[in-house]
């Protein structure tokens, strides 16, 4: 168990997300011996040199070659030994999809597949980059979890609960260094379970990733204006957790908000999950539109695909007041 | 300790049923089946369960590994299955009937000896490499095989994968390069010329390599038997014919993925000589 204090909690959020897996993967090699890291050719963007070093046989690096990578996880996770298995979002989703879909779906390996520097976080490296349509990939693969944390806490409760967790993973890293603190102390985290992260009256904001702290935001600026939101941490995109969204269900509006595409991701996933219930509010989905956005600094990146805190409040205050819209 | 006249003759025996076993499949599936390809690897497999593979009631960590990563070539795995013991003679009647377990490529099932599940090409070497390693890792005491097609070593993953079995220094892997040398779509010289090249591909790479006439049982015997050189992958290059030993079937692609009438059943079982009365 790591624990979890105030100046650690800051640390991680200094270093980012793939620093902090990184680093917990190393916390967490030093209490158990049961799972294996493979990288294909990243540990060092992974934060995984440390871990490389002290424990050799039990990190596998496959060259910049992630189809082989994944199925060399399987290899290693045939004994039911769980398996990060680590690389850029598209490369480890996308590049090596059939083979994710083959040992992680097909044959339900002990695979967690790990999607470095999601959403737009790798900025002037443009969208070969980008997690767009990475969490909407996996979420369409029978049998697959796809989760996505929210904060530096998270990312760390996440990966201990991964190591624990049999089956198939994808778990979506968003956010860089600097990463937005959701959660200051220690959270009751389970795969599956959606934490309120905020209580509200009026309506429900759904987040996943990064975007929990930008809803966040958005809710404190719509309170100023008399809307109270409820803020949702749905961690885990799938399974999605029926039971807090029903919770949510008498609200005025429903939104959603994801560091990716708005076609298959958590917006899809709530919208899948209410689409038969007979009393439900409208949803508004927010996330990247059908786009390659053009490259820049993460913040100019959120900005153009409107996902700051004041534009996700803005969206919100158009789609409760604004008929047309 | 056996002759080793009596294995050979013991395993043609076995290479015998598991043929006649393969077309009695795929001509009771009423449908197509990938006869061609299924037919090449008879001899491969035969020496692999039959003299090779320590395959039943061992522990995992002792328990030898086979993928086949050309998924298509089922007709001959599943009969060897059955051949071996593995799975129950009756269970081949099952073969593509509705819901059954043994469909056109192999579906991952510890119960029926199948490893892994495959049919998209070009991967299953890549977790026959991770088994290896794992055994490396862990000290495990089982051998790794796998057997591989020449048309599905077009797959660009084949490629990543033999690399590292050579970086990860696997001597206690071995493939089986099923070189028949034709693929969907024809000969492999009218689709991606290089099925003559791939002995020399391997050995670049830093394979042991051992090419031979991949449908005589005495050949494979003896190339599966080299012992492996220290930290280095084996690779037997087997150059097969497709669909061998029923004469109209060999070289012919019709014959890749067609039914088999009762008419032609009678005359292919005749060629390999059996009698089905």
């Amino acid at each position: 168990m790591i624990e979890i204090k105030r100046n650690k909690v800051k640390l991680w959020s200094r270093l980012g997300a793939r620093a902090t897996f990184g680093q917990t993967i190393l916390e967490l090699a030093k209490e158990r011996d049961d799972f294996f890291v493979t990288s294909a050719d990243l540990a060092q963007s992974s934060g995984l040199v440390r871990f490389k070093e002290e424990f050799p046989e039990r990190f596998v690096n496959a060259g910049i070659a992630e189809q082989n990578m994944i199925g060399i996880a399987a290899g290693l996770a045939k004994d039911g030994t769980n398996v990060f298995a680590t690389s850029f979002s598209p490369f480890v989703t996308m590049r090596a999809c059939e083979q994710v879909r083959m040992n992680m779906g097909y044959m339900q390996l002990n695979i967690k597949t790990v999607g470095l520097g999601s959403g737009l976080i790798m900025s002037q490296l443009g969208n070969s980059h980008y997690g767009i349509e990475d969490g909407s990939v996996m979420r369409a693969i029978p049998g697959m979890t796809v989760v996505n944390p929210a904060d530096g806490v998270e990312i760390v409760k996440m990966v201990e609960a991964l190591c624990d967790f049999e089956g198939p993973v994808y778990l979506r890293l968003t956010g860089g260094p600097g990463l937005p603190v959701v959660y200051e102390d220690d959270i009751d985290f389970q795969i599956g379970k959606a934490i309120r992260v905020k209580d509200g009256k009026d309506i429900a904001i759904i987040a996943c990733g990064t975007m929990v702290y930008y809803s966040k935001i958005a809710a404190d600026i719509l309170e100023k204006k008399g809307i109270s939101a409820s803020v949702i941490d749905m961690h885990t995109i799938k399974p999605l957790d029926g039971v807090m969204v029903d919770s949510v269900l008498g609200s005025k509006l429903i939104v959603t908000v994801e560091e990716a595409s708005t076609i298959g991701g958590l917006g899809s996933a709530v919208a899948e999950y209410i689409s038969l219930k007979k009393n439900k509010p409208p949803q508004l989905m927010v996330g990247i539109k059908d786009c390659f956005p053009h490259a820049g600094s993460y913040q100019y990146l959120l900005e153009e695909c409107e996902l700051t805190g004041e534009q996700i409040a803005i969206k919100i205050e158009k789609a409760l007041f604004d008929a047309d819209y | 300790m056996q002759d080793k006249n009596e294995v050979i003759g013991s395993l043609k025996e076995h290479a015998k049923n598991i043929r006649k076993n393969s077309l009695l499949m795929a001509n009771r599936c009423g449908t197509n089946a990938h006869l061609g390809g299924g037919l090449s690897l008879v001899e491969a497999l035969t020496v692999l369960y039959g003299a090779v593979m320590n395959s039943k009631d061992l522990p995992y960590d002792e328990k030898d590994k086979f993928i086949l990563s050309k998924g298509h070539g089922v007709l001959g795995f599943y009969a060897a299955l059955a051949e071996f013991g593995i799975i129950d003679k009756e269970l081949l009647d099952t073969f593509l009937q509705d819901g059954s377990d043994l469909i056109a490529h192999p579906v991952m099932n510890t119960d029926l000896g199948i490893e892994a599940s495959s049919g998209s090409l070009g991967q299953g070497i890549s977790m026959a490499i991770g088994l290896a390693l794992s055994a490396k890792r862990k000290g495990y005491s089982y051998q790794t095989y796998v057997l591989c097609g020449n048309g599905e070593s077009n797959e660009g993953s084949v490629w990543e994968a033999c690399m590292s079995a050579v970086n990860y220094e696997l001597d206690n892997f071995t493939l089986f390069l099923d070189n028949n040398h034709m693929q969907s779509d024809g000969t492999s010289e009218s689709v991606m010329n290089i099925s003559d090249k791939y002995s020399g591909m391997l050995d670049a790479l830093g394979f042991q390599v051992i090419e031979i006439d991949g449908n005589d049982i005495e050949q494979v015997y003896d190339a599966f038997l080299i012992p492996h050189q220290k930290g280095k992958p084996k690779a037997i290059i087997g150059n097969t014919i497709k669909g061998k030993g029923v004469s109209y079937m060999e070289n012919n692609n019709d014959w890749h993925h067609n039914r088999l009438t009762n008419e032609q059943l009678e005359s292919a079982l005749a060629e390999i000589g059996w009698h089905n009365d």
